[in-house]
């Protein structure tokens, strides 16, 4: 048996419940959103701190009470949601179907559309190619979460590896759980997140320690210690009981890849034009899929505005088929979303560009004719998102280059 | 399991070999007793391998190791349905990129059919292009078909729980510490108090020397691990690769390979690292990195392709190249040593032909007849067959990557020889060995098997 339905939604964090709600807002008939957990909300739903949900409720909450008042909002909206339930494939033939497998086993829907709000993932251990043994008790901060609400300790003396906000999460999660980290490591010489929050790791007594990168862990059932590699050359080891690796997002595209979808090797996620539509227009993304990574509330916007276009598609005041004006992410720039623009249709309405690496400049976007828009010179810092308006174009322009100009 | 029974044959290490050994004697009316140091079964070298079931084509012609691969080869296809246990029949191809590799294919292939692996031919630029379009443009290449890919840990499982279906005695972590013989019986002394037999088979892999020398007071070989290296990439990887891809080989190794897996990754690897360590398979960034350039090299679209997971192995390799295997019939006692890369695939075979050995002595009349092989069916855990997610009530995904459910895991944890540690219970579900490595499923595995591992995977959260 296929079921028919307007629009399925793959994933229930923010973005998926701001687009199912928006779309059932808007006058779709059946929105459906899966998620694998058994309950929604998403990555929120584990941090346990605030600020979260300004933007959506006007008001402070924590992830855990943002991520209920998000499903609250869905299901009153008249949103499905169907939790514990996994999408195992696409097929993009005529018509667009989903296998997705539960406890009740395999089921096929048959949706107009499919929105992707699959979220983002650190990257782990193995991806990140350091060597040594392989002793229990190297983790990111996501598994650590999940163990910590559990109530689950897995160390008492962790390593924590990396200087993004979620190195933070990390450091209160193991303060939960009644761990001491023994030390915050950061390969760069400067952390990446802003440094006030920095003084976070000092007030709670953990040294931070920059320019030193993870080489080896060691320890045969569990670890035992790490080796750090400074960059002046020097090998510390450090004894420790775990690591955590928090950080290096990346997009969990699994399902774009298997669908068969372009991937963008800037964001390793699904390319889009401003519609959230993918190389398949029957298959839109939004949320952190989009761009590892950004705030739930910033998530939760960009999928109402995608949900808004893809209801305007359905509803028939749709967008035309003009030629897309492809994105180029230059030298220096990691990735620009979206990495295509299709008509005049508003969508998300700018670009958001992240740069590779700490340096001065201004970034300018131009066509093969020139320069149609600049940001005054400014420090660019890779864990600062930079928007820019989406330009208006001539006709006949095929090509947008974002680059930096020193 | 005391020491007052005493059992006809005391295998010792529960690895490839020791499993099949288990199972070769328990099938021909042996009361068997196998003792593993490990928590779980593989756990020192077996663990860790390319997966790949040889045809022999390389093998050193009349060697034993031969005979037993070839053995193994053919006993692995003629049981393997019975037990559910999964082929992915790849063919392999032996790829020349230089001139000089392509001048060493026709001894290859004259090998091959002296080996009696008479189905090789040699494929032109234009047949590999068109067999593997996204393999780096190569100038000729040994098509070998009979080399496949299987699961590397199910079989063994199964194969032990045939061997305590016909009443084997499994006893893990527990480590030979000593040993007698009276002329008539083995005690055994371990970890976990003696153990009597009147035969004894050491199967221990990296310590197979050093268990000959602690009961036979020397050993006449010397274990020298070799460690490998590997790196798997990403499931949409599998695409881009049809046959096991492997170098020319040279003197010292069969090279680093490329193949997928039953579980629907690509693997590249092994490196071929001498070591004395026994214990520590440690990886190291540079050499996984240059894993990666070389399999790139040999598939470029793989640049673009994600790591799943890196790991290490070590090789029970001695310091001579062929397969270790002595009887001692006036002590009761075979060593089955020096079992290195090809022993995935030659086990079931050295396992008939130790028990070829040990029937030539008179211990052999004590058993009873051989007996009928009792059904074990093995959950599947290949990529190209059917999923316990596919069937319902199936309690719901725990591990979203590999797409492992309730059902898997709890069935892992219980019934016959259940999973011990975090890594026995990974080999038979195959649970956060996808790409995010547990960021998914960490704190529920840690829930489910809360008291159910020797390591638990955390402590706390209540009773």
């Amino acid at each position: 048996m296929i079921e028919a339905c307007d629009v399925l939604v793959v994933g229930a964090g923010p973005a998926g419940l701001a687009a199912a709600t928006r779309l059932r807002e808007r006058g779709l008939g059946t929105v459906v959103v899966i998620d694998r957990d058994p309950l929604p909300g998403g990555i929120p739903r584990h941090c346990g701190h605030s600020p979260f949900g300004m933007r959506e409720f006007a008001r402070i909450l924590t992830g855990p009470a943002y991520a209920q008042a998000l499903a609250d909002r869905a299901r009153k909206a008249g949103v499905e949601l169907r939790l514990a339930t996994t999408l195992v494939g696409i097929d993009r033939g005529q018509p667009l179907v989903a296998t997705v497998t539960s406890d009740a086993g395999m089921a096929r829907l048959m949706p107009q559309r499919i929105l992707l709000a699959t979220g983002v993932r650190e990257t782990p251990r193995s991806a990140r190619l350091i060597g040594g043994d392989r002793p229990l008790g190297v983790m990111t901060t996501g598994a650590l979460q999940l163990l910590a609400e559990r109530g689950l300790s897995p160390f008492r003396r962790p390593v924590i590896v990396g200087s993004e906000l979620v190195a933070l999460s990390a450091l209160l999660t193991c303060r939960s759980i009644g761990a001491r980290p023994v030390a915050m490591i950061e390969a760069d010489e400067r952390p990446t997140t802003r440094r006030p929050f920095l003084l976070l790791p000092r007030l709670l007594g953990v040294p931070v320690r920059y320019g030193a990168a993870l080489a080896r862990i060691e320890g045969v059932s569990r670890v035992e210690a790490v080796t750090l590699d400074h960059a002046d050359g020097a090998m510390e080891r450090l004894a420790c009981d775990g690591v955590v690796l928090t950080g290096r997002f990346t997009p969990e595209a699994t399902m774009v890849r298997a669908a068969g979808l372009e991937i963008d090797p800037g964001t390793r996620g699904p390319s889009i034009d401003q519609l959230g539509r993918t190389s398949d227009r029957r298959v839109l993304a939004a949320g952190n899929l989009l761009h590892p990574v950004e705030t739930a509330g910033r998530c939760w916007a960009e999928a109402r505005m995608i949900a808004d276009g893809l209801a305007d598609d359905l509803l028939g005041s749709s967008q035309g088929h003009e030629t897309p004006v492809e994105v180029q992410a230059g030298p220096g720039i990691a990735y620009v979303v979206p990495q295509r623009l299709a008509g005049s249709a508003p969508g998300m309405g700018r670009l958001q560009i992240r740069v590779g690496g700490a340096r001065n400049g201004r970034i300018v976007v131009g066509t093969d004719d020139g320069q149609v828009a600049a940001r005054p010179r400014a420090r660019l810092l890779p864990e600062r998102r930079i928007d820019m308006a989406i330009p208006a174009l001539a006709e006949g322009v095929r090509r947008l280059r974002v680059g930096i100009e020193e | 399991m005391g020491a007052g029974v005493v059992a006809d044959v005391a295998v010792i290490g529960a690895g490839a070999v020791g499993c099949a050994v288990a199972r070769r004697f328990a099938l021909d009316g042996a009361s068997v007793l196998l003792l593993e140091k490990g928590a779980d079964l593989l756990s020192g070298a077996s663990k860790a391998n390319s997966a790949i079931l040889h045809t022999g084509f390389d093998a050193p012609p009349g060697s034993v190791e031969l005979a037993c691969m070839q053995a193994g080869y053919r006993e692995y296809l003629a049981i393997r349905e019975g037990f559910n246990l999964p082929v992915l029949e790849t063919g392999a191809m032996v790829v020349a990129w230089s001139r000089a590799e392509e001048a060493a294919l026709p001894a290859i292939a004259a090998q091959a059919v002296g080996n009696g692996v008479e189905d090789v031919r040699l494929l032109t630029a234009a047949e590999i292009a068109e067999r593997e379009p996204h393999l780096a443009p190569a100038r000729a290449a040994l098509l070998v078909p009979g080399e496949h890919v299987i699961d590397p840990w199910s079989p063994f499982l199964a194969y032990l729980r045939q061997a305590t279906a016909l009443g084997a005695r499994l006893s893990f972590s527990t480590e030979v510490t000593g040993g007698t013989f009276n002329g008539e019986v083995w005690t055994l002394d371990t970890t976990r108090g003696a153990f009597r037999a009147r035969s004894v088979i050491n199967c221990a892999g990296l310590f197979g020397d050093r268990i000959e020398a602690l009961l036979l007071g020397a050993a006449h070989f010397e274990i020298r691990p070799r460690k490998g290296q590997f790196v798997v990439f990403d499931k949409a990887a599998s695409a881009l690769l049809r046959s096991i891809v492997l170098p020319v080989p040279t003197e010292r190794t069969k090279g680093v390979v490329l193949c997928r897996t039953a579980f629907g990754n690509v693997l590249v690897g092994p490196t071929a690292e001498e070591q004395q360590d026994r214990e520590h398979a440690a990886t190291d960034g540079a050499t996984l990195q240059a894993l990666i350039r070389r399999a790139v090299e040999m598939v470029p679209a793989l640049a673009r392709m994600d790591v799943t997971a890196t790991y290490a192995g070590l090789r029970p390799a001695s310091e001579e190249k062929h397969y270790r295997i002595v009887a001692r019939p006036e002590l009761r006692w075979i060593t089955v040593g020096g079992i290195r890369s090809t022993g995935l695939t030659a086990s079931l075979g050295i396992a008939q032909h130790v028990a070829r050995l040990y029937r030539d002595t008179k211990e052999a009349k004590h058993h009873l007849p051989s007996r009928l092989a009792p059904s074990v069916s093995m959950p599947n855990l290949a990529e190209h067959l059917p999923r316990d997610w596919q069937s319902p009530g199936h309690g719901g995904i725990v591990c979203h990557c590999e797409l492992v459910t309730l059902r898997e895991i709890e069935a892992a944890l219980g019934g016959e020889v259940p999973a011990r540690d975090f890594g026995g219970l990974r080999r038979r579900t195959r649970c956060a060995m996808g790409r995010c490595q547990g960021f998914g499923c960490l704190g529920r595995l840690a829930e489910l098997t809360r008291g159910r591992l020797q390591v638990p995977l955390a402590e706390g959260g209540g009773s």
